[in-house]
């Protein structure tokens, strides 16, 4: 995956979580930076695509592996 | 593109019953949504400072039960007490918010909750025990934020 400024280790944290959480860090980041989110929630995957589609923040990649979930998002 | 709205009504205020308006409430602000949630009759309980709710699986067949109890069981003292220490077990193993997280986040989040002043006065609620970030009014001014309102739920 692709260099990211900040990360967010959403771990062990179910709906809607992992997505408020990611709100608030994205918060406090200047636009252009790059979050990238750990979570475990399956959910997680179709809440941070329509996360992104909402709010506007890209969701450059998505990824799963051993039964972890990892995002990378640019801040709008 | 302007702001969208949800306005919600929380009626209820069992354990279980209390996680959707705050649940729907704070992600719908954390999507941009600018978001009101009206609390009447026993919705009101969502709004004490020491949440103290309960759940219940009396008249409420489909509840999940780690091995079938008899109905007449379930009425037994205790039971209540019981089903909701393993409810908030189950919830926090599962790595879901507690109330008291879900809620925080939303005045973080500039939710606005509004009491509905009738309903407090007729349970003779004290708003001293209600959290600090409540307004009290009425079905007129509900309206007047749902009138405009993209989504409104009943919960």
């Amino acid at each position: 995956m692709a260099d990211f400024d900040q990360e967010l280790d959403a771990s062990g944290l179910n709906c809607p979580l992992p997505i408020l959480r990611a709100k608030k860090t994205l918060t406090a980041m200047e636009s252009g930076k790059i979050l990238r989110i750990i979570a475990t929630d399956p959910g997680s995957v179709k809440d941070f695509e329509a996360f992104a589609k909402q709010t506007g923040n890209e969701l450059l990649a998505s990824g799963e592996e051993g039964g972890k979930y990892t995002f990378l998002i640019k801040k709008s | 593109m302007e702001q969208k709205k949800l306005a919600i009504i929380a009626t209820k205020g069992t354990l279980d019953w209390a996680y959707p308006p705050f649940i729907l409430a704070s992600t719908a602000a954390a999507l941009g949504y600018e978001v009101q949630i009206f609390f009447t009759f026993y919705g009101l309980q969502l709004l004490r400072r020491d949440l103290n709710l309960k759940v219940s699986s009396l008249g409420n067949p489909a509840m999940p039960m780690p091995m079938p109890v008899p109905v007449l069981m379930q009425a037994l003292p205790g039971m209540q007490s019981f089903m909701t220490t393993m409810m908030k077990k189950k919830m926090k193993s599962k790595g879901v918010a507690s109330l008291e997280e879900l809620r925080e986040l939303c005045v973080e989040a500039e939710v606005k909750m509004i009491a509905c002043q009738m309903t407090v006065d007729l349970f003779e609620f004290d708003t001293k025990d209600f959290v600090s970030d409540v307004e009290y009014a009425g079905a007129a001014v509900f309206f007047e934020f749902a009138g405009d309102a993209d989504i409104c739920l009943y919960i």
